[in-house]
């Protein structure tokens, strides 16, 4: 007799879905680590991992909010920063008994109370804690939000490509249908209306009904920064062709230029009026993971609806309520993220120090990556506006992609293989996003460590070159 | 507001679907707040969004989330979340000062308190630079400041705000595996265990695995803890009932497991995997070691995964009943690990330490072949990792202070205070419910939950049947409208047609058992006195 559970008798959906970030890369990076070689783990937006420090203040709160015996002693005020135990004492007064009491399925009504102003104060335009649900990071948000939309593989869901691969895993999971827009790398990863009008014929001319469309901005593994006549063309073609649009904003404090600050796809839909802006329905993802804060560990995230009906919205709900709650920590950590310590706070000065900090290197390693990426031979790369990633394009010579595929191995996976048994850096192919055929990428974060970026970067030099050498053939392309 | 649900039980054999059932709000309330019209989506193009309903309505919702239901914050819930409000409002507006919560297994929302230690280890771990300085050092137990120092060495840069590990930072689960070795008496992998954001996510990941369609089925006790329910109705399975014996104890007949296959099989069902809840939910009975080795049998004999949800496993109230976990049995057995395949479960939410907020948990993987571990971790990477607060909750609760500690005796004292308390209150309310007419309660062997079965009178129930609501909800909204009282329906959690029950925690903290006790005779002598035939 075969086996209850085995590979034939499974879910087709969980064979057919894939998540790179976590793949075989990063397995073979691990099993190399436990072998006792080096490995710079670039394959996963995690700043603590890499030595970023957590902000002082909201570790401090949330310590008092685990042992709250601290805040009866006597002397605490000499431990503790006197805004920290205020704090904590607030949080601790919103939850119904503590960090380790369930919390309202949409997490804590205080806490979302607090996320709306953020947002009002962000946008300037009110918004309604009821439509704000707090979830254990923004991934488990964007799972529900599909798992509500996707109804069979006749439901297709507009994904960019090169796109973070929750969003194919989750449509493959849920027996969903991706439907590509290919942004375009030469115009520094923009969006193209008529690529996705284009897409939208052809999925619906395959019979399927296109339901909604996701954006991240700013871009995973791309980095761009969406400006406000970008995000006014999707808005209108969402309402032009009835979908839900999915504003994926989990990097909106990751911004390194100047002239596209981030500008959320709520507040455009608002500033715009009219019909459109009481129809248009729209889902909105935050999270405490990254931006200054990087707290990856704690698994604090929010969506917030809009133009969702009420109906719509308990249903919802009551699927959040069979998981009963988000963990209450990871809701402190999001209210604290969306109220952080005001000027006249004892902690502001601090808190502005080291975020600022944070953020400052953050652009220069931008930089400094994009640039040593650009110095490589056969290796273009565009400018991190945003987020935490490089995506630079390797140009494989075709002997290369000839010997990857006797290897057995998709060009880029066979590329970054050989560039982490060389080197220690864990990268993740850039297939592993999507990319137009033919055209090979790699992901890598900007998070290591400042002092470690020349060595990190002369260290992928020397490999590359040495790559491009060898595979070059030396007769040059044009006789191929 | 919410829209209410009632479960019907339906005929024996037949319990995949559930008849869901307005609340007694008039259904024009409901169709006044709609803003949708109804929508029938073809493939072409609707030019300028209002000439047509928005892309995401009831009508164009995943249909398997109108499907699937969660009693325990269901009905009943939202009517006390409302009682509550209006007493916030307008206090006096009622018969009772405040209500009285046993819906939920929530103990810290009712005043049970955290377990010292393990507080002041995650304290430390959060916020290291307590760690630094003598004089912060000094407000925590010594063994607390090590096992802190212990932890934060076995994560990398001491970051516990990166993620980690998909299956959980390794040294934690170290800890967990040799937790579970000194339970068992047998060995633990730690690359078998999956640190998760709670028990729940868990049953979410490995039923998906399971369902390929309608048309694959798993086992679950009747009465059930409802995640089970909902989540084959949102992943689109069959839920084949097996009925506990409420006249044994809410015994497991494995007779009644035969049945139920075989009628399944001859449906065309293909049943995947059994569902054991020990200690039960919401029936509290704890399996006898004999009855748990024909269970894995049978499984073997089958082809079944097994699911043994095991979170009340240190809440255990009686002397003659012992917790077994089902990996310790089936290794006694003739059985070599990978014959069995075994999915366990734990949580922090329960037991003595009562960590609900927290979301942790882990589940113990055995006697898979290689390809579907893959799978469950590959399934499991889409969300990173479970909260690292979490993790490092499950691997103190599995591995407490031990004699000899500075910590232990504190500990021991907080635990034993707690579990006999419980103990207490089980008994308390046991026997209080079986003094009530037409009230019977099996005791509460384990887990946190009182079961107990009403013998509603037929004036009873054709009120309910006037206003639209299944009986024991009727019952369970009249006691909470008149004392304040939550409980939740028996039809929440399944049960044999015509008859009823209510699930009621033992959570109240002691000293408000003797209210709970006092309003709750007193309204149902005055209910049995308008509704006795």
């Amino acid at each position: 007799m075969s086996k209850p559970l085995d590979y034939e008798n499974l879910n087709e959906n969980v064979k057919k879905c894939q998540y790179a970030v976590r793949g075989e890369l990063y397995l073979r990076a691990s099993e190399l680590q436990k072998e006792g070689k080096k490995i710079i783990f670039t394959n996963v937006g995690n700043p603590h991992a890499l030595g970023q420090k957590p902000l002082t203040f909201p570790r401090q709160v949330i310590a008092l909010c685990q042992a709250p015996f601290l805040l009866d002693d006597p002397n605490v005020g000499l431990v503790f920063p006197a805004d920290t135990i205020a704090r904590a004492k607030h949080y601790l007064s919103l939850t119904s008994g503590g960090l380790g009491a369930y919390s309202d399925s949409r997490g804590i009504p205080g806490i979302r109370k607090e996320v709306a102003e953020f947002i009002e104060r962000r946008d300037g335009y009110p918004s309604d804690p009821e439509l704000i649900f707090l979830t254990d990071g923004a991934s488990k948000g964007v799972m529900q939000i599909l798992n509500a939309i996707i109804r069979s593989d006749r439901d297709g869901i507009l994904v960019p490509v090169p796109q973070y691969p929750l969003y194919s895993a989750t449509i493959s999971l849920l027996g969903g249908s991706l439907v590509p827009y290919y942004l375009e790398e030469t115009a520094n990863w923009g969006l193209d209306i008529v690529n996705l009008r284009q897409s939208v014929a052809q999925a619906r001319s395959q019979g399927k009904t296109v339901r909604a469309m996701v954006i991240i901005n700013p871009g995973n593994p791309t980095g761009q920064c969406l400006s406000e006549a970008n995000l006014k063309e999707v808005l209108k073609f969402c309402y032009e062709n009835n979908l839900v649009l999915l504003g994926d904003e989990v990097y909106q404090q990751n911004i390194y230029q100047d002239e596209r600050p981030f500008i959320s796809a709520r507040k455009v839909l608002m500033d715009m009026g009219g019909p459109i802006s009481k129809e248009l329905q729209l889902v909105s993802f935050h999270t405490v993971s990254k931006g200054y804060w990087g707290e990856c560990g704690q698994r604090g995230g929010y969506f917030e609806m809009t133009n969702v009906s009420p109906k719509t919205v308990e249903e919802i709900y009551k699927v959040a309520s069979i998981s009963l709650s988000p963990n209450v920590p990871g809701q402190i950590f999001l209210g604290l993220m969306v109220s952080p310590p005001k000027p006249g706070d004892i902690s502001y000065e601090r808190f502005v120090r080291e975020s600022k900090g944070v953020l400052e290197s953050l652009r220069r390693r931008a930089q400094i990556m994009t640039d040593g990426f650009n110095s490589c031979r056969n290796v273009v790369c565009n400018f991190t506006e945003g987020a935490m990633y490089s995506f630079p394009q390797i140009r494989l010579p075709p002997k290369a992609i000839e010997a990857a595929k006797k290897a057995g191995k998709v060009p880029d996976v066979f590329y970054c293989l050989k560039l982490l048994e060389a080197t220690g850096i864990s990268t993740v192919p850039g297939s592993g996003f999507g990319q137009k055929d033919g055209v090979f990428h790699l992901r890598t974060t900007i998070l290591p460590a400042e002092e470690d970026m020349p060595a990190i970067m002369a260290s992928f030099k020397k490999f590359n070159d040495d790559f491009m050498e060898q595979y070059e053939d030396y007769r040059g392309y044009s006789r191929m | 507001m919410r829209r209410f649900v009632a479960h019907s039980a339906r005929r024996r054999n037949n319990f995949t679907t559930c008849v869901l059932r307005h609340c007694t709000l008039p259904l024009r309330l409901w169709s006044s707040t709609s803003t949708s019209k109804p929508c029938y989506f073809s493939g072409s193009v609707a030019s300028g969004g209002s000439a047509s309903a928005p892309p995401l309505t009831l009508d164009t919702i995943n249909p398997k989330v109108l499907k699937c239901e969660y009693a325990v914050l269901g009905e009943t819930f939202i009517l006390a979340q409302r009682l509550q409000q209006e007493l916030k409002e307008n206090p006096g507006s009622h018969p009772f000062n405040e209500l009285l919560y046993c819906n939920i297994g929530n103990p810290h929302s009712l005043g049970q308190q955290p377990i010292t230690f393990f507080r002041e280890v995650l304290a430390l771990c959060d916020h290291p630079v307590l760690l630094d300085r003598a004089e912060t050092r000094g407000y925590f137990s010594a063994d607390a400041v090590e096992r802190a120092l212990q932890i934060l060495n076995q994560i990398p840069e001491r970051a516990t705000g990166a993620y980690s590990h998909t299956q959980g930072i390794k040294g934690l689960r170290d800890t967990i595996a040799s937790g579970i070795e000194a339970r068992d008496g047998y060995p633990a992998d730690p690359n078998d265990i999956f640190l998760i954001d709670g028990a729940s996510p868990a049953v979410h990941i490995i039923i998906q695995l399971l369902l390929r369609s309608e048309e694959d089925g798993i086992l679950c006790p009747i009465p059930q803890y409802p995640l089970y329910s909902g989540s084959i109705a949102l992943h689109g399975g069959s839920l084949v009932p097996y009925y506990l014996d409420e006249e044994t104890e809410w015994g497991l007949e494995i007779s009644e497991l035969k049945n139920q296959l075989e009628t399944e099989k001859s449906k065309g069902i293909t049943v995947r995997a059994l569902v054991v809840i020990n200690p039960g939910n919401p029936t509290g009975q704890v399996l006898a070691e004999s009855n748990q080795r024909e269970i894995v049998d049978f499984c073997k004999n089958e082809g079944l995964v097994l699911i043994a949800d095991e979170v009340y496993q240190e809440n255990v109230y009686v002397p003659d009943k012992k917790f077994h976990s089902f990996k310790k049995v089936s290794q006694s057995m003739k059985y070599g690990m990978e014959d069995i395949p075994l999915v366990s479960l734990q949580s922090i939410s329960k037991g003595y330490y009562g960590e609900c907020g927290r979301r942790g948990g882990y589940m113990e993987v055995t006697g898979f072949c290689s390809e579907i571990r893959e799978q469950i971790y590959k399934v499991a990477s889409l969300d990173t990792c479970s909260n690292i607060s979490g993790q490092i909750l499950a691997s103190l609760v599995m591995n407490p202070p031990k004699v000899g500690d500075d910590s232990y005796e504190s500990f021991s004292s907080e635990k034993e205070a707690i579990l006999s308390s419980l103990a207490r209150r089980a008994k308390t309310l046991e026997d209080a419910l079986n003094s009530l007419e037409g009230v019977t309660c099996n005791r509460a062997e384990g887990a946190m939950y009182l079961f107990p079965r009403i013998e509603l009178p037929k004036k009873a129930i054709e009120a309910a049947k006037a206003v639209n609501t299944a009986p024991d909800a009727f019952y369970a909204r009249c006691l909470l409208n008149a004392t304040g009282i939550v409980v939740i329906p028996g039809c929440g959690f399944g049960q044999v047609p015509g008859q009823w029950h209510f699930r009621c925690t033992i959570l109240p903290q002691e000293d408000k058992i003797p209210i709970v006790v006092s309003r709750l005779t007193e309204f149902h002598k005055a209910f049995m006195d308008e509704f006795r035939n």
